[in-house]
Formats: structure tokens, C-alpha cells, sequence
């Protein structure tokens, strides 16, 4: 007779939802304007940071590549970061000067790029005490891809906190770790750090399961 | 504000969930990463913390596709509605061990009763219905129920095999609590005969989580004379206690 112990918790625990695809019409969803479709009340979107928010005001710009090198021009992207003092600001609210998420998308426009408009993120403490590099959390979805894949950004020009970085250290192959670097350009007012994402292949971009 | 970094959430299995390469999807072939993923073996609040919506503000009929997008009354001289049946969809949002989800943002999309989706890219022969957008959004109540008011999304033929078509399906978004909980599904209705023939469905190895997105008819919530309803619930990931500090 088997023990009362014996039993698995997990037997106990409902199964998470499965994932599929958010296919190729994503945008009607959670992209209003890009599918053609006039906004509503309020809409989540990418300006994460208004003039009024404290920090340097930067562009996130960059591409999604498949692993054919072609652009992904169906994805949209989920921007999760701290403001410039390193706290996330949870309560989404757009009257707010800062808030920490935001979304983006590819089309077959703007030459495939998707944009963010916001400040550069503060450094971030870990719960055991040790610092993360500024960094702004990206998920990714698209069709074809069947559940969110999920990376960092991190700033070029941040070179020793990336260095003493706990997460960036934990991606063994150093190579890789600089697929999670954003490059900075000069931009039209302010800088802009330009993030390719590959999915596959040459130059994989570093994906994370948290 | 409080941090967010001394809660834990059930590991994500990797192995119910649909893998990234999954070539009977042929998207998926280019699509996929090739290497590992890193695992964060220390999650920060960069992972375990995550929006709130409760000051989102929505219109009256965000979650009423049966009048959010419909033609203006005022400039067609007539009160249109979709074409279609008429659906509740409805569900509650709950984490893995049961606990309601409250006030957390659950978005959906279709296509509408032809199979169509009002999106530039769609050029499926089915019209397009001047009275149906094809998107919704709404907040779960405090108990973590959510409701929707559509029409039932016809299948549509698509780009895979040869003759492919997807089974009526609505996209549904929630997020949970953290970004560490954020899901994207597909709710397909009971009993779609086209369930078991589609690439998508099958990027899933267990024929339960197959399962875990049905759609159930609900009787009970149904309208008499008015419209059917399924119930769909949603599952997040887990928040586990943490009972103990770690050392050092």
C-alpha cells in the first residue's frame, strides 16, 4: 500500500495553461495601430518614458532576424526595465512619468525595427546584495514562435558594471554574452543603443528561462 | 514599495509546453533558437515582478466585441451588429495551486465568423464584417473572473501544408502577476473536429495540455434566447511560499 507521504506535491497542483503561438495577427490584440485598427480609451504602447521622468532620455531600437538571416516583421516585443533609480514601477499608470512596461512590434516598415521610447535604466539590486548592470527585460513574440522567448538588454557603454554583472557572468560562453549588449549610436536629440535579436544561428542571441 | 523579490513561482516546464522547433509547424523551423536557454537560477525582481493594470483605463464595451468596433448607428442610419454566433466567453484566471488571480489584464483577438481577421496582412476571401473588430481586454475581477461578449471565430485555411486550417480559436493573453506568469494562448471550442488535424495543436506532445486549452460549453452561463457560453479558465504559474530565508 503506498505510504501517505509517497504522494508527488506536483500531483496536487494544477497544470499551468499551455502556450501557442500568438500567431501572425498579434498585432489586433495587443497592437491596435499596427493591425489598422483605431486605439481605445488608452493603449499600452512604447514610450515608457515621458520628458518629465528622471534620467537620460534613450531609444531602444533594433531588428528581429530569423535563422535564414531574413527580418521577422510580425513579432511584437515586451519591454519590462527600472527607471533611471534602479525601482521598478509596477502600477501602470500613463499619466505617470515613468513606467516600467511597454510594447513594441515589427512590420514590414521602418525597415523592420521595432522602437522604445524611455530613460536609461539604474542599476538593479539583487536580493543576496549584489548589483546587476542597468538592463531592460525583453520578451518576444511572434508566429512561428511558440512561446515567449525572453532576454536582456544591457548598455555598451556600462562596460565595468556589465562586467560584475551576476546574470551576464552566468552565460558561460563569453562570445555569447555579447549578443545581449546593445551598440550606441548618436540619435536625432538623444543616444540611441541598437539591439539585434537572432533568433537562430550565427550570433544567437542569449535566451533565458527565469 | 514593497520588493518582489522574496517570492518564488513553480518551474515553467519546458516539456508540456510547446517545444520551439516543432517543424510541423513550418514557421518554427526558422524560428527557433538552436542553442540552450540560460537558466536564472537566482531570479531578481527584474523577473518576479510585473505590471499592474487596475489603472488602465478602458472603455465601456472593451470587453463587448458585439459593439466595441460595430459602425456608428449615427452614420449608417441602423443599429448593426456582428454576424455570427453569439458567445460569452468567460473563465477564471487562477494560479497552480488554485488561487484566484484578481485585477490581472486578460486581452483576446480573433477572427471573425468567417474566419477573417480585420488585420492589413489578412487577405483571406472571407469579407471583412463592418461590425466586428476582433479584440477585446478586460481586468479579472476580485475572485479572478473574467467575461467576454463575441461572436464564434470561424477556422480559416493557412500557409502550412497543402490544405491546412486552423479550428476556431480566439488568442488570449494574461498576465498574471509577474512577467515570470505572462502566457499567450489559444482557446479552441469543445468538440472542433478540425482540433486534432491542426500543425499548431500538434506543436503540443501531451494531448492533455491540449486539454487545458478547450473551451467548455456552459450551459448554465448561457443566455436563453440570446447566446451561448464556454468557460475557459486560465492557469498561471504558481507563487510558492517562501518559508524559509536563505543563508548568507
Amino acid at each position: 500500500m503506498q505510504q501517505p507521504n509517497s504522494q508527488p506535491c506536483a500531483e496536487t497542483m494544477l497544470r499551468e495553461t499551455a502556450s501557442q503561438t500568438a500567431g501572425p495577427y498579434v498585432h489586433i490584440g495587443l497592437a491596435l495601430d499596427i493591425a489598422g485598427l483605431p486605439p481605445r480609451e488608452e493603449e499600452i504602447w512604447n514610450r515608457l518614458a515621458s520628458p518629465e521622468a528622471d534620467g537620460e532620455a534613450i531609444e531602444l531600437v533594433g531588428r528581429v532576424i530569423d535563422g535564414n538571416g531574413d527580418l521577422v516583421r510580425d513579432a511584437l516585443l515586451e519591454a519590462w526595465q527600472a527607471d533611471a533609480h534602479g525601482d521598478y514601477q509596477c502600477e501602470f499608470d500613463l499619466r505617470a512619468p515613468f513606467n516600467s512596461f511597454g510594447r513594441t512590434a515589427t512590420t514590414a516598415e521602418n525597415d523592420g525595427e521595432w522602437c522604445f521610447y524611455t530613460v536609461k535604466p539604474g542599476q538593479v539590486t539583487r536580493r543576496d546584495g549584489r548589483l546587476m548592470a542597468p538592463h531592460v527585460t525583453l520578451a518576444v513574440f511572434a508566429r512561428g514562435i511558440n512561446i515567449q522567448l525572453h532576454t536582456r538588454l544591457y548598455f555598451e557603454d556600462e562596460a565595468e558594471a556589465n562586467a560584475a554583472c551576476p546574470v551576464l557572468n552566468a552565460v558561460e560562453s563569453p562570445t555569447r554574452r555579447q549578443t545581449l549588449i546593445a551598440t550606441r549610436e548618436e540619435g536625432e536629440d538623444k543616444p540611441r543603443y541598437r539591439f539585434d535579436i537572432r533568433l537562430q544561428g550565427e550570433g544567437e542571441t542569449v535566451f533565458f528561462d527565469f | 514599495m514593497p520588493r518582489n523579490d522574496n517570492k518564488r513561482f513553480v518551474e515553467r516546464d519546458r516539456n508540456w509546453h510547446p517545444p520551439a522547433y516543432a517543424p510541423g509547424y513550418k514557421t518554427t523551423v526558422a524560428r527557433s533558437p538552436n542553442q540552450a536557454y540560460v537558466s536564472m537560477q537566482a531570479p531578481s525582481v527584474s523577473e518576479l515582478g510585473g505590471p499592474d493594470f487596475s489603472r488602465l483605463r478602458m472603455g465601456p464595451h472593451d470587453n463587448d466585441l458585439l459593439l466595441n468596433y460595430r459602425e456608428d448607428p449615427a452614420r449608417t442610419g441602423q443599429a448593426g451588429l456582428p454576424i455570427g454566433e453569439r458567445i460569452i466567453m468567460f473563465g477564471r484566471v487562477v494560479d497552480q495551486f488554485g488561487k484566484p488571480v484578481p485585477n490581472t489584464l486578460v486581452e483576446m483577438w480573433q477572427a471573425n465568423a468567417g474566419g477573417r481577421y480585420r488585420h492589413k496582412k489578412d487577405g483571406y476571401l472571407a469579407p471583412l464584417d463592418p461590425n466586428f473588430g476582433g479584440v477585446g481586454r478586460c481586468l479579472s475581477d476580485d475572485e479572478g473572473w473574467y467575461r467576454f461578449r463575441t461572436v464564434k471565430p470561424g477556422p480559416y485555411p493557412w500557409p502550412n501544408n497543402i490544405n491546412s486550417w486552423r479550428p476556431a480559436h480566439i488568442h488570449v493573453s494574461v498576465m498574471g502577476p509577474s512577467i515570470s506568469t505572462r502566457l499567450i494562448t489559444q482557446m479552441y471550442f469543445e468538440g472542433d473536429p478540425l482540433i486534432p488535424l491542426c500543425p499548431i495543436v500538434h506543436t503540443l506532445r501531451d494531448p492533455e495540455a491540449v486539454e487545458t486549452m478547450t473551451g467548455r460549453l456552459d450551459m448554465a452561463r448561457s443566455r436563453s434566447m440570446d447566446c451561448l457560453a464556454y468557460r475557459f479558465d486560465l492557469v498561471v504559474r504558481g507563487e510558492l511560499q517562501t518559508y524559509f530565508e536563505n543563508q548568507g
